[in-house]
């Protein structure tokens, strides 16, 4: 690369963070507006996983106080990380893509000099500066009721907070690649259940990934899912080996540049259709 | 803003926007009504070939301000997208300011802007201001030409009241105003306009003409406008495009195009004793109870019919007028013969 060529790439690199920072700071302006509503919105969010812990507490109790070694003060733990590493997962909807295409709203992205994919990754990162504030009394109070147990050390929670963003960018990606199928067809809903019912399963989500069976966990481990939910989470409630968490990182940075690699190639296609079609 | 004119590659003698023989053909699906129709299409589905856009060529020079007119579906607003590069043509050239637009580059992007009535690229939550911030990191603008860009924007389209207030207790006139103030922020040397009036009150619509004028004098800006509203185009354009099923009808001047196209003049009359019948000097457009009549007239005969009309009767007005442009547009229209003419 000549010194003019990186001089011009450091000068975009410089104009693109600057584009961060903006539209961070207007999404956190935007979600501040809606503070009473994303409250009540991360309430109902709570429902999910505290169903889940009342279910596996139960359960370890009837076991004789664990579940394959997991007792309900590790279950309260998972799931309170959950409630946080959910509102972290939330990102630009496949659904969405219907409307931005019809509406319009798409054109008007592309006649500025600045990839879409950038200010949803900018505005939903915004978003999670607000979450977090709201989530600690949630948390607070569920830690209050259901009695985690915690035991975590200085990289742990270092590694946790890498891990949430990677977990971030992963499902921001998958989604993206996912909602973009709409450039071709719009009739995709059943597509993305598909997507989200796997996820539920092999993500982490609906149960620790050491509950599922042999068979379940293999498939789990060959896909993504599992380090935008359960790797997290398992950094700060579980019991993972230094070895196990730069592992975890180094995964995530894999499935963060193929999810990165889908979406430009689906994009180059898909915006190929859309200039040949228009909406 | 400097009254620096265009420059680069698309001044110098080179026109702004140059198009040759642009086509673009949608394939599109289609059945008859029926269940039978939809069973067949499950097994064969039938297209038809749609020229959008049927080899339309014209260039716009470096600071013209041009009217690009046609009915609903006539291809205007398929050519404004391929202008902007939002369509890949299906075949020809086009070259807006020395830059090719389907490839849609950054540096283009910077260059132009699309407004299109009823879209908004303003923040719906958040003050216009704020959003103002966004175009500036969007578009890479140096915070102090930024700062006398938006002032001038502002002051320009009298919104600096309007401004501060989140964007969803704008009126509509406000919110276009603003949005128009958003799409200049970054000094774009071509516009591309499309139906900016729509859905304004008559004041908000001259607001919007008058800064649009004033912003083209100070800058230079070549404008591409689309427009049902005939008093946007005789406000801005001295050059108008006519388009009709994706060719070009007529390509030049508004005035011309009065002349060309029409072949009737419109004589009004009053006459004090009221009455009269008139219907003997030509057709009778309109007759009111004080006197007052409206006739059109073959444009060849209207002087003579207006100088028998003053010998016959006691008149006390008269007046020959072109018919309104909305007028002359439709009669283009229905004057399929004049295809090709420039």
């Amino acid at each position: 690369m000549t010194q003019v060529a990186r001089a011009g790439e450091r000068r975009r690199l410089t104009g693109l963070a600057g584009f961060y920072a903006v539209v961070m700071r207007t999404a956190v302006q935007t979600q501040f507006q809606y503070r009473t509503a994303n409250y009540l919105y991360m309430v109902g969010m709570i429902a999910e996983p505290v169903i889940y812990l009342v279910v596996w507490s139960a359960v370890a109790e009837a076991q004789g106080g664990s579940v394959e070694g997991i007792t309900a003060g590790e279950f309260a733990a998972y799931y309170i990380v959950w409630t946080l590493v959910r509102n972290m997962n939330i990102v630009f909807t496949p659904y969405g893509w219907e409307g931005r295409i019809r509406k319009g709203e798409l054109s008007g992205m592309l006649v500025r000099p600045v990839h879409p994919i950038h200010y949803d990754l900018a505005y939903f990162a915004g978003w999670k500066f607000v979450v977090i504030l709201l989530w600690v009394p949630i948390a607070a109070v569920l830690s209050l009721v259901f009695r985690p147990t915690f035991d975590v050390s200085a990289l742990e929670l270092l590694v946790f907070l890498v891990a949430i963003w990677g977990a971030y960018l992963i499902r921001s990606m998958l989604l993206w690649a996912l909602g973009m199928v709409t450039f071709w067809t719009t009739r995709v809903s059943a597509l993305y259940e598909l997507y989200f019912t796997a996820e539920l399963l092999l993500s982490g989500r609906l149960l620790p990934l050491a509950l599922l069976p042999g068979w379940a966990m293999t498939i789990a481990d060959w896909t993504p899912f599992q380090y935008t939910f359960g790797f997290p989470i398992e950094v700060l409630a579980g019991d993972l080996s230094t070895g196990e968490l730069w592992t975890g990182l180094g995964l995530q940075a894999v499935w963060t540049a193929i999810g990165a690699l889908l979406v430009a190639v689906v994009w180059r296609f898909g915006i190929r259709r859309y200039s040949a079609v228009g909406n | 803003m400097d009254d620096d004119g265009g420059n680069g590659p698309g001044s110098g003698g080179q026109p702004a926007i140059r198009v040759r023989e642009l086509r673009k053909t949608f394939r599109v699906a289609e059945r008859e009504a029926g269940l039978r129709a939809s069973v067949r299409s499950l097994i064969k589905r039938a297209h038809r070939d749609v020229d959008a856009v049927a080899g339309v060529s014209f260039d716009v020079a470096p600071g013209e301000v041009v009217g690009f007119l046609g009915a609903n579906g006539a291809g205007k607003t398929t050519t404004l997208k391929m202008l902007s590069g939002l369509l890949h043509p299906s075949s020809g050239e086009i070259a807006v300011l020395g830059h090719t637009p389907a490839r849609r580059e950054r540096e283009f992007l910077r260059r132009i802007t699309l407004v299109m009535g009823n879209r908004n690229q303003l923040q719906w939550d958040i003050p216009a201001l704020d959003s103002f911030e966004m175009n500036r990191a969007v578009y890479r603008i140096p915070e102090a030409e930024f700062r006398r860009n938006r002032d001038e924007l502002v002051e320009l389209l009298e919104i600096g009241d309007l401004v501060r207030k989140p964007v969803r207790n704008l009126s509509l006139g406000e919110r276009m105003k603003a949005e128009t103030a958003a799409a200049l922020l970054h000094r774009p040397q071509v516009l591309f306009l499309d139906e900016p009036t729509i859905g304004l009150d008559v004041t908000a619509q001259k607001r919007i003409r008058a800064f649009l004028a004033e912003y083209n004098r100070r800058t230079g800006a070549s404008i591409l406008l689309t427009s049902h509203y005939m008093a946007d185009v005789q406000a801005l354009c001295n050059r108008v495009v006519v388009i009709d099923a994706g060719q070009v009808l007529y390509d030049g001047g508004l005035r011309a195009l009065t002349t060309r196209f029409s072949a009737h003049q419109t004589i009004t009359v009053g006459l004090p004793e009221g009455g009269a019948d008139l219907s003997g000097y030509g057709e009778v457009l309109e007759s009111t109870p004080d006197g007052r009549t409206s006739l059109r007239v073959p444009k060849t005969q209207a002087g003579a019919v207006a100088a028998r009309l003053l010998a016959d009767h006691q008149v006390s007005d008269l007046t020959i007028e072109d018919p309104p442009i909305e007028d002359v547009i439709e009669q283009v229209f229905a004057d399929r013969s004049a295809v090709g003419a420039r």
